[in-house]
């Protein structure tokens, strides 16, 4: 039978918080029997985002990243929960607001920081992918129905069907290495995970400064080259998804007629190198 | 005949009050306990029916009754068969009342309620909302952020959600580019502050019951000096109407006409019933009242500046954008974003409706460039170059950018040669002739931060590639840049530069793809600046369509008195001011400066205060402080929804509902002529009929009910209601529209909403001031300019003296050619508030811009107890209490030892304000950046540093300087301040 996965697009999202405010209104006032109490109003959301910046001077980029309850079919809430947490045959994980009452202990059971304490309500809450909704019909949870860039991506499928998607989207989970097997996927998130080098290129012609369209840029780690990249009108040039953790990047750059210069960066950490200055 | 048929009629209106009690549950709540008899006769006596009405039924008979509470009296039979005719005429109806052939005598607040009641036996059937299988009802509304669906179930919001549009709807358009088709989302998005609506709805923070301050007696001591300080005591309605109504009147008679001073906010709730410009205005013409002038504050450089090249004042100076979103996808290789961040405004009053587009155009590779001292929204989502400039120096920048094009030739010689005047003086000035200065690329460097080889690299790129130039959020003007010392130097380059590069040229033109989507021009359904049910032709543009489509009874406010806005506390305080217009009517209209007080009116005295955004937005906000205290008002009554801001300085307090309490009628993003066709920001136009989801929440009312209820005891109730409530106005603008040609009342207020089929693809509007570049008849639908402010034929060029794009405009000239701030040649000036003001930059040697905010609309959704303070780039939760965010560049945060999110003091002489740090790279070096828009004040005296706010009013900090000394521009983002941590004072604080 199918089931229900949520791909998140990193990419797409530009912080706008349409997700946290349309899960706070669904269930501000609200509650759901059998599916969830109503949330505190105010106070961390079942939904949270956060922002990873990277980069300095003027070249900075910035992700945000909506997290939430993964719905994990290894879940190690449902462990925790002697049957509080429940595991629905659509692959939805619900903590039952009733069952779960005073069970605070389940707040640090989540790996992903994911479920959230109500004091009010004396119980821990999670994101129920709108269940309720969704058991009446609606196509979405809200997150995604309010989401002007559609980060939010519903996929109704077959276990199989939805690996190998994720495969060939390069989708990945959060944290896989608990196995706790997420339903919630991301795409785009190597735009967090990973680093970047760039520089602008300059040169001085009759005493100005301009800068260099089109001078070719290597880059080399401990001496091998990894990457080959050309600067804009700008001089600007940026080598991007950069994974290697341990090492030292050489920067060549080398225009015909124009002149040469190198830097050096860090491998694991994004870089922006300033202006280099071509000599001849 | 006719005697005999109106004594049916006469009989017949017994008959259908019997039923309608019987049979509708509005009916019987609007007749509650009263027993009323309404006597109906002609002025003559003749014929005569008296109705007693009460909730158990009606008695009637054909008869004069001895002591009836109203009397609907008519001069004759064929009137009374006019006026009594279920399907009657509404232009009959004013006529009616108009020329005393009908007058409605007694209590007025009896008379409303009796023709409210006529109208509502006609309009309790319809059936509002849709019913939902989960047994809530489906209502529509609509809001400064998009229109919404909203469930309710037992009286309660159960959920607001974006509409989606069904098969029903008309379809989306199409547009097809460089080998692409691109189609809107059949679902109309909305706005971070649309989507909290529900959490401002159920706040905490509402008013539940009229209030009065606790040491104010009116027949005693009115203590103005404890404005502010001292609490409130709850008292009833008609207490508080009463004293309202009584200090009206005492005012006329101890001071005359003008005491009154009516002022709110630059926005409302969204509606054609309800806004400012509607009911505010009526009730306001039939008290008269000291009209609060706004200043142009969005638009502000664009209309004291802008207009004078290029016309447009139609849209105070911005641009319009007739299919250009077509004309950016198919033919634009590059856009420049300056100052310019659509994302965090998204156009105006629509959702996210450009977002997409703008995606479209990096998925065709149209590359992006962002000019903004901050890696704002817009830039993060999109990318392209970022260029971080110091506030204030942009026009230096343009002056270089201008200058790489004469000495490379990257500028459109053609179009300079035929469709502009004043370039070689110009050229002159940028390139040097006259002051020996050559404006390079080198010689702004220092001042605007940007090195000279990247503004080169810009002027170059944009010089050989066709450009969308995107100032301001909506791409048309606006922006931050706008709103400084600068300001007004900033967007008059902005006209040149396109003037240089031929502005309406193919792939040549103001946008970043926010405006000019492919919609209908020609369906007409009011804005609010058409000003709704006012009747008030002077100060709405109601003239030419309003007024003569729904007819009303026109209102007039006989004080022509004016104070600006600005000015305000100066007016109170020092008791003299002196202000510039705002009227998009002509280049010259802004020049007429007025003078407060006006010859022969009283000052002020009475303060009606509509809204509470003062402290938020307006500059150098503390002193309104002062004002408020001043001892020569006598009264200051706060009509408003939440508790916060200006309304703790209120005398008496009068508790409005919100939208959702009430009837309104429109269409989304529809301002009317501010911003003309406004609505081609969205992706569909859609006509919403707002709902009353709820009912009012505790005592609180709509502000028309307030409004009716203050004037039922002036006894001019029955003159502003026109015996309608909201609902029935409604109806009467749905009538005056295009819509009532297009769907049937019933049937709109039970779906809620009407999508206008976009504009056919064979007759779109071809690209902006492509008629300009080509030197065609106008084809832009734009009713201004008028007939005779053309400069040669009617229709051809622009509405300048010259009729061209002028480089040194010759309405400044004629204006004063020696203004040193506003000079015909826009040579650059340095703020006065700035990094040159040397001695100022060395106590305080940070650059604040306080631009609009992206969670909240100005201060709605702020504060309120919303849900929106939660979001981490709103308001920072620290120990219990939602701080407003200061954005600070990290290496500026490290020398002073702030971390993210600490506690900051952000001061300058002016005042401090605590508010939580930012800590990033993405705002540059030496700036810091924050919203105007903060709702709440929390004002105390700190012993070490005087004024003190808690709240994030940042704009106490502002200056209050106008940009130009002809201009009543804002300035506030010429703001030198200094930060540092905050360290609590050892003993408790004052309140301020």
């Amino acid at each position: 039978m199918t089931q229900l996965n949520l791909i998140v697009d990193v990419a797409l999202c530009e912080n706008c918080n349409n997700c946290i405010l349309a899960t706070k209104d669904e269930y501000v006032g609200n509650s759901f029997p059998g599916y969830s109490a109503g949330h505190a109003r105010h106070g961390r959301s079942v939904i949270d985002i956060t922002r990873h910046v990277r980069g300095s001077g003027h070249m900075v980029d910035v992700t945000y990243l909506p997290a939430m309850c993964n719905h994990c079919d290894n879940a190690p809430c449902i462990k925790a929960g002697n049957g509080a947490v429940k595991k629905r045959a659509d692959g939805i994980v619900i903590i039952d607001p009733v069952e779960a009452k005073g069970r605070r202990d389940l707040v640090a059971a989540c790996p992903y920081g994911a479920i959230v304490w109500n004091e009010e309500a004396d119980v821990p809450q999670n994101w129920t992918f709108d269940a309720h909704l969704l058991d009446q019909g609606w196509k979405q949870p809200r997150c995604a129905h309010s989401c002007p860039t559609d980060v939010f991506t519903v996929v109704d499928a077959e276990p199989a069907q939805m690996q190998a998607r994720a495969t060939a989207e390069r989708l990945d989970v959060l944290k896989p290495e608990l196995g706790t097997g997420p339903r919630v996927y991301y795409k785009n998130l190597s735009r967090i995970a990973s680093h970047f080098v760039g520089g602008s290129v300059i040169t001085t012609v009759s005493k100005r400064n301009e800068c260099v369209e089109d001078a070719e840029v290597s880059l080399s780690l401990d001496g091998r080259e990894i990457a080959r990249t050309r600067t804009d009108a700008f001089g600007d040039f940026k080598f991007d998804g950069l994974e290697h953790g341990v090492g030292l990047y050489r920067v060549d750059v080398r225009k015909a007629n124009v002149g040469a210069a190198q830097a050096d960066a860090k491998a694991g950490v994004t870089t922006y190198l300033g202006e280099l200055q071509l000599t001849i | 005949m006719d005697v005999l048929k109106l004594k049916f009629v006469l009989f017949m209106v017994s008959q259908v009050l019997r039923s309608s009690i019987k049979k509708y549950e509005l009916v019987r709540r609007h007749v509650g306990d009263k027993r009323v008899v309404v006597q109906v006769k002609l002025r003559d006596g003749s014929i005569a029916r008296y109705y007693e009405i009460s909730a158990s039924g009606v008695n009637s008979k054909a008869a004069l009754h001895p002591k009836p509470d109203v009397i609907v009296d008519i001069l004759d039979v064929e009137t009374a068969l006019e006026f009594l005719n279920p399907n009657a005429k509404q232009s009959e109806i004013i006529h009616a009342m108009k020329n005393f052939r009908v007058l409605l005598i007694g209590d007025d607040a009896l008379a409303v309620w009796f023709a409210q009641l006529m109208n509502l036996t006609a309009t309790a059937k319809l059936e509002m909302g849709k019913k939902m299988p989960d047994g809530t009802t489906r209502y529509t509304s609509n809001s400064n952020g998009g229109p919404m669906f909203i469930y309710v179930k037992d009286d309660k919001i159960v959920r607001i959600t974006p509409i989606d549009l069904d098969d029903t709807d008309a379809p989306a358009w199409t547009i097809k580019a460089r080998g692409k088709s691109f189609a809107p989302d059949r679902r109309i998005s909305f706005n971070p502050h649309t989507q909290t609506l529900k959490s401002m709805v159920y706040s905490d923070k509402r008013i539940l019951h009229p209030m009065k301050r606790v040491d104010f007696d009116p027949n005693g001591a009115r203590n103005p000096q404890n404005r502010g300080k001292s609490g409130y005591v709850r008292i009833s309605w008609d207490e508080a109407l009463d004293l309202v109504a009584n200090e009206v009147k005492r005012q006329r008679q101890v001071y005359g006409p003008g005491a009154l001073a009516i002022w709110h906010g630059s926005h409302h709730q969204w509606g054609n019933v309800g806004y400012y410009l509607s009911a505010l205005l009526r009730f306001g013409n039939l008290l008269g009242f000291t009209r609060v002038h706004h200043n142009p504050d969005s638009w502000e450089g664009w209309y004291w500046g802008a207009t004078h090249h290029y016309g447009n004042s139609m849209r105070v100076g911005v641009s319009g954008f007739y299919g250009t979103v077509e004309d950016c996808l198919k033919e634009a290789e590059l856009i420049v974003f300056w100052s310019s961040d659509p994302e965090t405004t998204n156009g105006y009053a629509s959702g996210y409706e450009g977002t997409k587009r703008r995606m479209w155009a990096k998925q065709l590779g149209i590359e992006m460039v962002h000019i903004d001292p901050n890696l704002n929204p817009t830039a993060q989502l999109f990318g392209g170059r970022w260029i971080p400039i110091k506030p204030g120096t942009d026009p230096a920048m343009q002056l270089a950018i201008m200058q790489v094009w004469i000495e490379e030739g990257l500028y459109d010689k053609d179009y300079v040669a035929n469709r502009t005047t004043g370039f070689n003086e110009w050229r002159d000035y940028v390139t040097g002739v006259g002051d020996g200065v050559p404006k390079t690329p080198e010689w702004q460097e220092e001042e605007t931060g940007v090195p000279a080889h990247v503004v080169r690299a810009l002027a170059r790129k944009w010089g050989t590639r066709k450009t969308y130039f995107a100032p301001g959020g909506p791409g048309l003007g606006f922006g931050g840049a706008c709103r400084n010392a600068t300001g007004t130097q900033w967007p008059r380059n902005c006209v040149m530069m396109m003037a240089m590069q031929g502005l309406g040229k193919p792939g040549v033109n103001f946008g970043n793809l926010q405006y000019g989507s492919p919609l209908d021009n020609y369906f007409w359904f009011p804005g609010y600046a058409e000003g709704g049910i006012s009747g008030e032709l002077n100060f709405t543009a109601a003239a030419p369509h309003a007024y003569c489509r729904m007819p009303h009874v026109l209102s007039m406010n006989p004080v022509t008195q004016m104070v600006p806005r600005q000015r305000l506390p100066e007016a109170i305080i020092d008791g003299h001011a002196r202000g510039f217009p705002w009227d998009g009517f002509s280049n010259e209209a802004q020049f007429q400066a007025y003078e407060y007080p006006s010859p022969g009116y009283s000052k002020i005295h009475m303060i009606y205060r509509y809204g509470n955004s003062t402290f938020g937005t307006i500059a150098k906000s503390g002193r309104y402080i002062d004002m408020f205290r001043h001892d020569s008002l006598d009264m200051v009554v706060s009509q408003c929804i939440w508790m916060e801001g200006d309304a703790n300085f209120a005398d008496v307090i009068l508790p409005a509902c919100t939208s959702f309490e009430r009837y309104d009628i429109s269409e989304v993003a529809n301002s009317g002529g501010y911003i003309h066709h406004n609505t081609h920001n969205n992706n569909y136009r859609t006509v919403i009929f707002q709902h009353k989801c709820i009912e009012p929440l505790g005592e609180s009312k709509s502000d028309y009910k307030i409004f009716t209820e203050i004037l039922n005891r002036m006894g001019t109730g029955a003159m502003f209601s026109e015996g309608c409530s909201e609902l029935d106005w409604v109806k009467r603008i749905f009538d005056g529209s295009d819509l009532s040609k297009r769907v049937k009342f019933a049937d709109f207020v039970k779906k809620g909403y009407y999508v206008v089929p976009a504009e056919p693809e064979k007759i779109r509007v071809p690209r902006n001031y492509g008629w300009f570049a080509e030197g065609r008849h106008k084809d832009a639908p734009e009713p201004i300019p008028m007939p005779s402010q053309w400069a040669g034929e009617f229709g051809k060029g622009l509405s300048t003296q010259s009729g061209k794009l002028e480089f040194i405009p010759n309405s400044l000239k004629r204006f004063d050619s020696t203004d040193p701030d506003r000079n015909p040649l826009n040579r650059y000036i340095p703020s006065w508030e700035g990094l040159r003001t040397t001695e100022l930059v060395a106590k305080y040697p940070l650059q604040m811009i306080s631009t609009h905010s992206r969670y909240s609309f100005h201060t709605y959704g702020d504060g309120k107890d919303s849900t929106i303070n939660d979001i981490k780039d709103h308001r920072v939760n620290i120990g219990g209490y939602f701080y407003w965010i200061m954005r600070i560049n990290d290496q500026d945060a490290a020398t002073r030892g702030i971390k993210h999110n600490d506690l900051i003091r952000v001061f300058n002489d002016r005042g401090s304000v605590v508010c939580a740090a930012d800590v990033s790279p993405l705002v540059m070096r030496g700036v810091c950046k924050t919203y105007e828009s903060s709702a709440q004040a929390d004002f105390q005296h700190d012993p070490r540093y005087g004024l003190v706010d808690f709240g994030g009013c940042v704009n106490i900090l502002t200056p209050d300087r106008p940009q130009g000394r002809n201009t009543d521009g804002m300035a506030s983002n010429s703001c030198l301040v200094e930060y540092q941590p905050w360290v609590p004072a050892t003993d408790s604080l004052l309140r301020a």
